[in-house]
């Protein structure tokens, strides 16, 4: 029999971004909390022997461990979906702070465009611009709406930036401080840039430029661009990151605390409203039951999606008829890029996760479609993040892959090696979804998460377009020889990408094409909300999580309102 | 984040083969190492490190490879891959064989935190690690096929080949062109590959990158504190490098 805790007002499912958000608004208006993480408790202090590129950024140190859960894959529905076995393409968090530990930082917020994608393009380019194969939609909610949320989420960081990008949405209100040091390799890539008439801004940085106290009084620190940022810990706290920022906040209200260990299995359910989830206790195997007023799923948007499936809340998608909203519009991202060998040493060992200048002349809907074959488009970046020696090995294409030659070409590049690369944007497409597999399971026999993938025509074509511009530029730069990546293949699972995953769990104002509201409360069920990139209709041409947090203060919002008068929010 | 684009290896690998084939032929430098024991004294002496470093090596031995013969074939293997020239040591004279025989006797070798359950079957492409093989098994396997198609191409054990004797085999196992039981052989060599890199340039906590030189060779200083003051500078910094280890002394 399991054991029943005592009832919270809120539960969450997974204690990150998105779950330190909930639980830091919820706490402070005097609910009580409970975080249910599956991982370990883990801070500042924890990250002293952090700078090992082998523990950290090869063997994922700070990552899920997949020998208990991972996720099928297959590119397309004739192929038999096999577990990933590896990490690879994306790295899932695991642990106090989730993926928000050990991400880089770049925190743009999308461009209003986004928000309003079908209906943008259509009123442009017509109602056949793109096919009906994908399966373009509007968000059910503005720019300007979310505009106060990107806000505080800004502020609860700290964000460094500097608000001279012409095609953003209009700002409420400036960065909460200065942009990161312009270095001279960002100034080149400024220079070209400018140069080719482009508009290049400084990345927002989660990377502080200098110490700043938040609204809820947690400090961060002045980063010290160590060089060991992405994959890895802050051991300075000088990193935006739920530790240094929402979980002290939650916890200085006392209405707030977390169970390690804590493995969710299912959202329990009685007529149309949960009551709580249950859980396996990792390290005893006992199964617990946690109940709750309000159940928040901010496990990351595979689990959420994964949760909702096992647990029969909602109607999975089926691509052969459409019918069903759960599972689909999932996509990713596309990444073009040029790479440039010089013939000086630059400190390209120097940096951090968030070091950067961006051009978004070629995003969203800022250029003209009418003669493309693609819509939306990519932010072309170039970032000091630090390169280190094992993942850093560039050679010309000509050089083979090993040996004398191999050896000579990557020691002399690592230092004379330069990156540009675009962020492209992933619309949905009707092949393309996350369902549950019928043969793999996790550690606890609960099925694993499915996940049908490829990338599309407009990836390709989009792919095709922005690898040409991020080449001009990168000759501009002044790089002695200049590679462009070659054209997209099939999505691979192996090779590291990115970890915007987005999609599966969508927003909407219409619960046929959608699965929560735009308070990411599920329209089957008041008080059940899921919050991440899961709401995404699309993924855009940028890092996600600014767009993550401004939504998760947006349903902490709901569901204060929601404590107050119960019912649909919307 | 992005960084896919470091580098141009990825979806090249296979391709760039070809090339990797004509141009790696003909390894003077690196012949003469072959052997147990040659070269006493060179610090590219993959077997034996007790007699040639007694104090230096005290901490340093086999905690996987009970064969000295499979030792040997993974050090000359990797030395191929990541030879000793004029800007430093190869593999070998950075302890990568040590490096990958300590990592297989651990979680990596075991693939303890990967998902290892069945049912396996074989995967397309792009899906990715499917052998029910760990690392540990691979790696026996691979260096016994290396050893099978030595003694079937040149009557030799792989150790005793000439180098563009072993370039061959090598680049064979990269194409895919050998036989290999529950694995491809390319995904053998790629896996190789990528081990020997990293035992190159790893935190030398980890045995391999002996006395930092791998990093020396790459103007890569490890760990620092912090790049603060130095990262608006034109000028390109030479730094002496740290180990994380000094965080701990
Ligand atoms: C290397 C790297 C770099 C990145 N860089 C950037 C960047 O520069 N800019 C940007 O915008 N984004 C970046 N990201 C993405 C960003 O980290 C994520 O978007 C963000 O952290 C997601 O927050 P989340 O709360 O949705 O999920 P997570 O941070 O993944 O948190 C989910 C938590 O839930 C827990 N959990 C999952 N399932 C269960 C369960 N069943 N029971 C209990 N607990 C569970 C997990 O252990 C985890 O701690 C990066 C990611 C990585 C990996
Ligand atoms: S680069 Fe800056 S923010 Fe990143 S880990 Fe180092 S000190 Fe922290």
């Amino acid at each position: 029999m399991a054991k029943t805790l005592d009832k919270v007002d809120v539960v969450t499912v997974g204690v990150g971004w998105t779950g330190g958000i909930i639980a830091a608004e919820c706490a402070k208006a005097g609910m009580k909390v409970r975080g249910l993480e599956r991982g370990q408790n883990r801070g500042t202090e924890d990250f002293s022997l952090v700078h090992d590129e082998y523990r950290y950024a090869i063997r994922y140190e700070l990552m899920q461990d997949l020998s208990k859960e991972t996720i099928t894959f297959r590119n397309n529905m004739k192929q038999r979906a096999l577990p990933m076995r590896q990490l690879g393409s994306f790295l899932l968090g695991e642990g106090l702070g989730g993926a928000g530990t050990h991400w880089n930082g770049m925190t743009y917020r999308f461009l209003p465009y986004d928000f309003q994608i079908k209906s943008e393009t259509e009123k442009k380019y017509g109602k056949n611009k793109v096919s009906s194969d994908y399966l373009l939609q509007d968000w059910g909610i503005t720019y300007d709406e979310l505009e106060p949320y990107y806000d505080r989420f800004e502020k609860t960081m700290g964000l460094s930036g500097e608000d001279t990008n012409p095609f953003w949405g209009k700002r409420s209100s400036d960065f909460p401080t200065p942009p990161m040091k312009k270095t001279p390799l960002l100034q080149k890539f400024e220079k070209a840039a400018k140069d080719l008439g482009y508009h290049p801004y400084m990345v927002p940085s989660a990377n502080l430029s200098q110490p700043y106290e938040n609204p809820d009084g947690s400090q961060i620190n002045a980063c010290q661009y160590c060089g060991f940022c992405e994959r890895f810990g802050c051991e300075y706290g000088a990193k935006a990151s739920p530790e240094v920022t929402v979980i002290p906040a939650a916890k200085k209200t006392g209405n707030y605390d977390i169970i390690f260990n804590a493995n969710v299995v299912e959202v329990l359910k009685k007529g149309n409203k949960t009551t709580g989830v249950r859980y396996i206790d990792t390290q005893t195997g006992e199964e617990v039951i946690q109940p709750a007023d309000v159940v928040v799923l901010t496990s990351y948007m595979m689990n959420n999606a994964k949760l909702l499936m096992v647990s029969n809340i909602g109607e999975q998608y089926d691509p052969a008829t459409g019918k069903g909203t759960l599972g689909k519009n999932y996509c990713y991202q596309i990444e073009p890029g040029a790479t440039g060998f010089f013939d000086e040493q630059m400190n390209t060992f120097m940096g951090a996760g968030a070091l950067g200048m961006t051009i978004d002349d070629f995003n969203a809907d800022n250029f003209d479609h009418t003669d493309l074959d693609f819509i939306h488009g990519a932010s072309i970046s170039f970032v000091q993040s630090g390169s280190r020696p094992i993942g850093t090995n560039p050679v010309p294409s000509d050089v083979p892959l090993w040996g004398a030659e191999f050896k000579k070409a990557s020691i002399e590049n690592f230092t004379r090696t330069l990156d540009v690369f675009g962020q492209g944007a992933s619309i949905p497409h009707k092949h393309n979804y996350l369902s549950l597999d019928p043969t793999y399971k996790d550690k606890y026999g609960v099925p694993l998460l499915q996940m049908t993938y490829n990338f599309t025509e407009q990836d390709r074509n989009l792919h095709k377009f922005i690898t040409k511009k991020t080449v001009e530029v990168m000759e501009k730069m002044g790089a002695k020889k200049t590679e462009g990546g070659g054209p997209l293949a099939e999505y691979d699972i192996a090779p590291y990408q990115s970890t915007h995953n987005t999609g599966g769990t969508t927003m909407g104002n219409d619960p046929q094409n959608s699965v929560v509201n735009t308070y990411l409360q599920h329209w089957d069920m008041e008080n059940l909300f899921v919050v991440g990139a899961g709401n995404f209709n699309h993924n855009s041409g940028y890092n996600p999580t600014a767009t993550v947090g401004a939504l998760a203060y947006r349903t902490a919002e709901g569901i204060q309102k929601y404590r107050q008068k119960g019912g649909s929010l919307v | 984040m992005a960084k896919t684009t470091k580098g141009v290896s990825r979806r090249d690998f296979l391709k760039t083969t070809g090339i990797a084939a004509g141009t790696l032929v003909g390894g003077g430098l690196i012949g003469g190492l072959v052997g147990y024991n040659a070269n006493k004294g060179n610090s590219s002496v993959a077997t034996a490190p007790a007699e040639d470093h007694h104090d230096a090596d005290i901490n340093r031995g086999l905690m996987f490879f009970t064969k000295r013969r499979d030792f040997e074939i993974l050090a000359q293997a990797t030395e191929r891959i990541f030879p000793e020239d004029e800007l430093g040591p190869g593999a070998i004279g950075l302890g990568v064989p040590y490096f990958i025989d300590n990592q297989l006797a651990g979680n990596y070798g075991s693939n303890a935190r990967e998902y290892m359950q069945g049912p396996f079957h074989e995967g397309g492409l792009t899906q990715g690690y499917q052998t029910r093989l760990t690392r540990a098994e691979l790696f026996m396997n691979g260096i016994h096929t290396m050893d099978q198609e030595a003694n079937k191409r040149f009557s030799k054990g792989f150790a005793e080949l000439e180098g563009d004797q072993m370039d061959e085999i090598l680049t064979d196992l990269q194409k895919d062109e050998i036989k290999m039981k529950g694995v491809s052989s390319a995904f053998f060599f790629k896996l190789l590959r990528s081990a020997t890199l990293e035992g190159a340039y790893a935190d030398p906590i980890y045995n391999g990158n002996v006395n930092m030189e791998g990093w020396k060779m790459k103007g890569f200083p490890g760990h620092q504190m912090s790049y603060i003051n130095q990262i608006e500078d034109e000028k390109f910094h030479k730094i002496d490098p740290k180990s994380i280890s000094s965080m701990q002394h």
